[in-house]
């Protein structure tokens, strides 16, 4: 992880085993998914989770662009994951640098893994995702927005993903790592998953995290996208309720 | 009969033999192509290695340069890895930019030598903040019958372990002298065929193949860098299983890479 001749790794639990944020090792940062923000896009979704902000657009299916990626029997994913030029500390220099396609790359097929894509040969699904305000955790908190975007365009799919990170910080397992504990940690571990399934589709994992550690961390991260997958339906559904008739208007 | 509909029979009957346990090569699910590593390759390089996984060629050059601490890690040098899917090595290879399959298997490969902390970047700093040695990683597939990313893995171990600092070169010292490297992560990379996930997959089990799981573990019980990419998905019980498979197969490319 980064800390490469970093300064001092500072305190990373209180004396009550709480982290920097006062939050259980188990426990997610506060975590707001608005549906439906974009007027133009066919499906739409805003994360605001602990200090990230993500939108998440979908357009289509629709003609491939470029051509030649087109597929006879299925449609494909595009996605393109991009961090703002101000979305973190020192200005990132805009475009997708190789980090960035990289998680472009994996966060498709991720969703290539649960979209009916036979239902619409020679298209494509685009998926972006707008990284606009960054604090750690920025390619899950993309996916569970495309993801909810995607629902939104109404795109059919086997499940919503999930997404959350575990990591190892100060020897101990955490879920959803803020930023200070992504500098200093030890491990980073993010994953989608299927609820339907109890399959991960996306896992990346890079630091140092010993083989008798792996399980848990697993079992932690599933726990924690189970309960994201209740907030992602509960704004799928907030975004799709119907407003309570007027009594008047309930007649025959 | 067209590439795409023959591509399609061959995949259907690789399922098949999966199903039973059983692959088009004879190999069980569990098992390596013949692997050779072989030091050396190139003698321009600071250290090269030329990796063979079967049919599978990948050769990683090392050149150490001096140059300037990123001011962010300024009591560090600096490690750039970087493959190269050059056209020769396989039809479906196009000139160009890098594609985003090349950039993934850098990226994959730079992970686990970073985090395993293979060399000590920070005895590659000379002065804070003004001189370090640059350590570049070049790999460059040359021959891509499939596991591209254990075959750079080891290419690239393998060139940095038989690595020289060319201080003479550079009028730094009288001698050259070995670069240290400290820790021999590998990637271990597995590819679900149905309900079998077999290891070290071929070209053709790659195109058949419902998912992949790149598992980095180093010699102390670690894992240190994973990665799953394409279309599939696993359970947290296959990916326990896959580790655990690492792990046994770890030691051996470990050697095999070292030359040991």
């Amino acid at each position: 992880m980064g800390n490469v001749g970093a300064k001092e790794i500072p305190e990373l639990f209180g004396p009550d085993g709480l982290r920097t944020d006062g939050r259980r090792p188990d426990e997610l940062r506060p975590l707001k998914i608005t549906a439906g923000p974009l007027h133009q896009a066919d499906g739409s979704a805003f994360v605001e989770w602990g200090f990230n902000k993500v939108m998440a657009a979908v357009y289509g299916p629709r003609e491939v662009h470029p051509r030649h990626l087109q597929e006879n029997n299925k449609a494909i994913v595009q996605c393109r994951y991009n961090m703002a030029a101000f979305s973190v500390d020192e200005r990132k220099r805009p475009g997708l640098d190789r980090r960035s396609q990289e998680i472009s790359k994996v966060i498709a097929e991720a969703f290539e893994s649960v979209i009916f894509a036979e239902e619409y040969p020679r298209t494509s699904v685009d998926v972006y995702i707008e990284v606009l305000q960054a604090n750690a955790g920025t390619r899950c908190a993309g996916v569970v927005a495309a993801s909810v975007a995607l629902a939104d365009a109404g795109i059919p799919m086997v499940d919503l993903l999930p997404a959350v990170a575990v990591g190892k910080v100060g020897g101990k397992l955490v879920l959803d790592l803020n930023k200070l504990e992504d500098n200093f940690g030890e491990a980073d571990l993010p994953m989608a998953l299927v609820p339907q399934s109890g399959r991960l589709v996306l896992m990346q994992m890079e630091g140092h995290m010993h083989r008798d550690e792996l399980g848990r961390a697993l079992d932690m991260g599933v726990a924690g996208c189970r309960g994201i997958y209740e907030k992602m339906k509960a704004a799928l559904r907030d975004r799709y309720a119907v407003a309570p008739a007027a009594s008047s208007e309930v007649s025959a | 009969m067209s590439d795409e509909v023959t591509a399609e029979i061959l995949s259907t009957h690789i399922l098949d033999l999966a199903r039973q346990g059983k692959r088009l090569d004879g190999r069980t699910p569990d098992e390596y192509r013949r692997i050779e590593v072989e030091h050396g390759f190139v003698v321009t390089a600071d250290g090269s290695a030329l990796a063979r996984i079967g049919e599978t060629a990948v050769l990683s050059g090392i050149k150490l340069e001096p140059g300037k601490p990123y001011p962010d890690t300024p009591n560090a040098g600096v490690l750039t890895t970087n493959a190269e899917l050059i056209p020769l090595s396989s039809p479906t290879f196009e000139p160009g930019p890098p594609h985003p399959r090349a950039i993934e298997v850098s990226r994959v490969v730079d992970r686990a030598i970073r985090a395993a902390e293979t060399i000590d970047l920070k005895k590659l700093c000379v002065t804070p903040s003004e001189k370090c040695w640059s350590c570049f990683v070049d790999i460059h597939v040359l021959d891509h019958s499939g596991n591209i990313i254990d075959a750079a893995s080891l290419a690239a171990l393998g060139a940095l372990t038989h690595a020289t600092l060319p201080q003479k070169r550079f009028g730094i010292a009288e001698a050259d002298i070995p670069l240290a490297v400290e820790h021999f992560p590998v990637e271990c990379t597995f590819t679900r065929l149905g309900e079998t996930i077999v290891v070290d997959a071929t070209f053709d089990e790659e195109r058949a193949g419902q998912g992949r799981v790149t598992i980095a573990t180093d010699e102390a019980g670690n894992i240190v860098a994973m990665q799953k990419g394409l279309i599939g998905a696993f359970s947290p019980d296959d990916v326990k299983e896959m580790a655990e498979r690492a792990f046994r197969h770890g030691d051996r490319l470990r050697a095999i890479a070292r030359g040991v």
